[in-house]
């Protein structure tokens, strides 16, 4: 992620550091020292100043960075909102790891799901090639005129960010001209044309800004189908919304966002072999969620076990939500249930996910949903 | 220095048409930015009465860019403004001599906004950060600050039986700047225009991080009469409550001496916040704020080499 931050050079980095995500600002860090990079790094003395940091630089017309996890991204929760409000095309890249407490600094996604109402693009990653390629399309989605938003690039904590593997980092030339500059239309900056931002906005005007924020984040989508394609061109890596893997013809789906899909397509290909009808829809793009997009994708599947690497306490997972919402106007929906996993970093192996397409063939032979939500590897059952 | 004809001759960096209470002297300094030094100016508020009386979309009370994020990082926002500053400057994507100042009330800055402000000042940002301590978390009803004096009634420290106001003293927020070891550390009051200018102008220019502490009285918060808010910023200095210094690198200059003893008691009884105390059981607080005064001058003619 280093790296592609390099690539990027952006005017400022602000940041605070916090485990899993630290070593990527200690590696900017280095850049910065040896001239590598033109940027400013701002090492603010929180995340909510990072986060504040990063707007004030943002609204100057510079590209603005930052980097976190878990405590710190809750420490900037409410500067997130005004990130996004404020329509600045900031990126984050956002290590997953579980909340407090009890402290724990390994993954879950608690994080990021939390502040999936926060107006920000989120997009998650497999693997540290997904991330990186992730990261290099941030700025031409983030920063697309009907867009504007802040985008957070995640991937999962230790997992895939203290995992060695091989990639392809593209040449600097390369990335550079994929990216281009900046354009700011109004710059706090722009002395000859002083702007007012971050005005008080009551009942007569604030619903009116919100509509736009609704309305540039269902362009988001679009927008990052487009960058994914000239990425693609341009790369030879293709993304999509959401990675279908073997789903053409699969009865049994599991839906799952990041790491774990690792495990899930391995297992698939094992029940392949077998002859089972088995396959991972693999979410890339969860805000903007691609409601229409995934509906298509598993209209003809029997049953889908959603995996959600969070809890909602009190409801059911945020991700199985989404995809109930998306299938529920099919006509004959596929059956659909919920598992919460890995929690705090709780291990997750092939064998449970053979586990759960066993269960879903087991529901879908007896025509019933037997638990539809519950908790996997954990004490007390 | 220019005179004061000359400023008011100036385009100023805020109009008129605001909503600030009437009598509210916050506007005296905020009319002065643009108008003391030939630098362009960006400023930055913290949530609070300034921020929301100053606009309401679409209107702006501003005549220089000026941005409002939220309450505790006025000075963390400008950290941001000013680097992406600095290196869009040398990148050539700016020809402008901009300078940062930041605003926050006692609220945003004494309390919720100390740890970011410290921040902004210990990294060395070329920035301005100005309080206006009205002594009170006023924007919100009157709720009382570590800057509220002893003694004070708010609406969170009420007068009853069992109480006489806030229990604690003011906190010495300009001491803990200056423990910083910043370029430029002041305290000013909007009734004395000469002094606060100049100190304006010296904080806004020079390189590197400054912080400027204002006394500002709030009509409601106070109790006090539309008319008389200068005043009342002149009696506190006079009875030594807020002393006018400055402090570069540690080396303290006194600028102004009140040349009689004036009770503190005059100043606190001109105010309705304080007038329980006229009352003889809470009259002990009366003599332990004048002890406070008498120890804070006799420590700063000390921290001034007299």
């Amino acid at each position: 992620m280093a790296e592609a931050m390099r690539q990027i050079n952006p005017e400022v980095v602000a940041a605070f550091p916090i485990t899993p995500s630290t070593q990527v600002i200690e590696d900017f860090a280095k850049f910065v020292a040896d001239a590598r990079v033109d940027t400013e790094l701002v090492t603010v003395e929180s995340e909510h100043s990072a986060m504040s940091a990063c707007i004030g630089a943002s609204l100057s017309g510079a590209r603005a960075m930052t980097a976190t996890s878990s405590q710190g991204l809750a420490l900037m929760w409410e500067m997130l909102y005004i990130a996004s409000s404020m329509r600045q095309p900031i990126m984050m890249t956002l290590v997953n790891r579980a909340l407090a407490g009890g402290i724990n600094i390994h993954c879950d996604h608690g994080d990021s799901m939390g502040a999936r109402d926060a107006g920000w693009i989120q997009i998650y990653s497999e693997n540290n090639q997904e991330a990186y390629d992730n990261m290099v399309m941030a700025p031409a989605i983030a920063e697309n005129a009907g867009v504007r938003l802040p985008i957070m690039v995640c991937q999962d904590g230790f997992i895939i960010s203290h995992s060695i593997e091989t990639m392809q980092i593209e040449d600097d030339e390369g990335v550079r001209s994929f990216i281009g500059e900046r354009l700011t239309e109004h710059s706090l900056l722009d002395t000859d044309n002083p702007a007012s931002w971050g005005a008080l906005d009551l009942a007569d005007y604030y619903i009116e800004h919100k509509r736009a924020q609704i309305d540039a984040m269902a362009n988001a989508k679009t927008v990052i189908q487009e960058v994914s394609e000239r990425f693609n061109e341009q790369f030879g890596r293709k993304y999509e919304l959401f990675e279908s893997y073997r789903l053409e013809d699969a009865e049994r789906v599991i839906v799952a966002i990041s790491s774990v899909s690792g495990e899930i397509k391995q297992t698939i290909d094992t029940l392949r072999e077998k002859g089972e009808k088995v396959g991972l829809l693999k979410i890339r793009v969860f805000r903007p969620f691609p409601y229409d997009e995934i509906r298509e994708a598993l209209k003809n599947a029997g049953i889908v076990a959603v995996l959600d690497r969070s809890a909602s306490f009190g409801a059911y997972g945020p991700l199985f939500g989404e995809i109930r919402t998306a299938l529920a106007d099919l006509e004959n929906p596929p059956m659909t249930y919920n598992r919460t996993f890995g929690l705090g970093g709780r291990e997750t192996f092939p064998s449970d996910i053979a586990d759960i397409f066993a269960e879903s063939e087991r529901y879908l032979q007896g025509g019933k949903i037997e638990k539809v939500s519950d908790i996997l590897n954990v004490r007390g059952d | 220095m220019a005179t004061m004809q000359e400023l008011a001759s100036k385009e100023g960096s805020f109009s008129g048409g605001h909503r600030m209470c009437a009598g509210c002297p916050v506007p005296i300094f905020t009319r002065m930015l643009s108008r003391v030094t030939d630098y362009e100016v960006v400023v930055c508020s913290a949530t609070g009465c300034l921020e929301v009386a100053s606009t309401i979309f679409p209107y702006s009370a501003w005549k220089v860019p000026w941005v409002h994020t939220a309450f505790e990082n006025a000075a963390a926002t400008m950290s941001g403004v000013e680097a992406a500053y600095k290196v869009l400057k040398k990148k050539g994507k700016t020809d402008k001599q901009i300078k940062c100042v930041a605003i926050g009330g006692d609220g945003g800055t004494y309390d919720i906004g100390l740890q970011s402000l410290s921040g902004a000042m210990e990294r060395g940002h070329d920035m301005l950060y100005i309080c206006y301590d009205n002594g009170a978390y006023m924007n919100t009803g009157i709720q009382r600050s570590s800057a509220t004096p002893m003694g004070a009634a708010t609406t969170t420290t009420p007068v009853g039986k069992e109480s006489s106001g806030k229990a604690h003293l003011k906190k010495d927020l300009t001491s803990i700047m200056v423990s910083h070891d910043l370029d430029y550390v002041a305290q000013a009051s909007i009734h004395n225009p000469v002094d606060l200018s100049k100190k304006i102008k010296k904080g806004i220019e020079l390189d590197g991080p400054a912080f400027l502490n204002i006394l500002s009285p709030c009509i409601p918060g106070w109790r006090i009469d539309p008319s008389s808010s200068v005043e009342l910023a002149r009696m506190g200095v006079e009875t030594k409550f807020w002393n006018l210094f400055e402090v570069e690198h540690g080396k303290y200059t006194i600028n102004y001496r009140p040349r009689k003893d004036v009770p503190v008691a005059d100043w606190i009884l001109a105010q309705g916040r304080f007038k329980h105390l006229k009352r003889p059981e809470h009259k002990h607080l009366l003599e332990e704020l004048q002890s406070q005064v008498d120890g804070q001058w006799a420590r700063l003619l000390k921290l001034a080499g007299e």
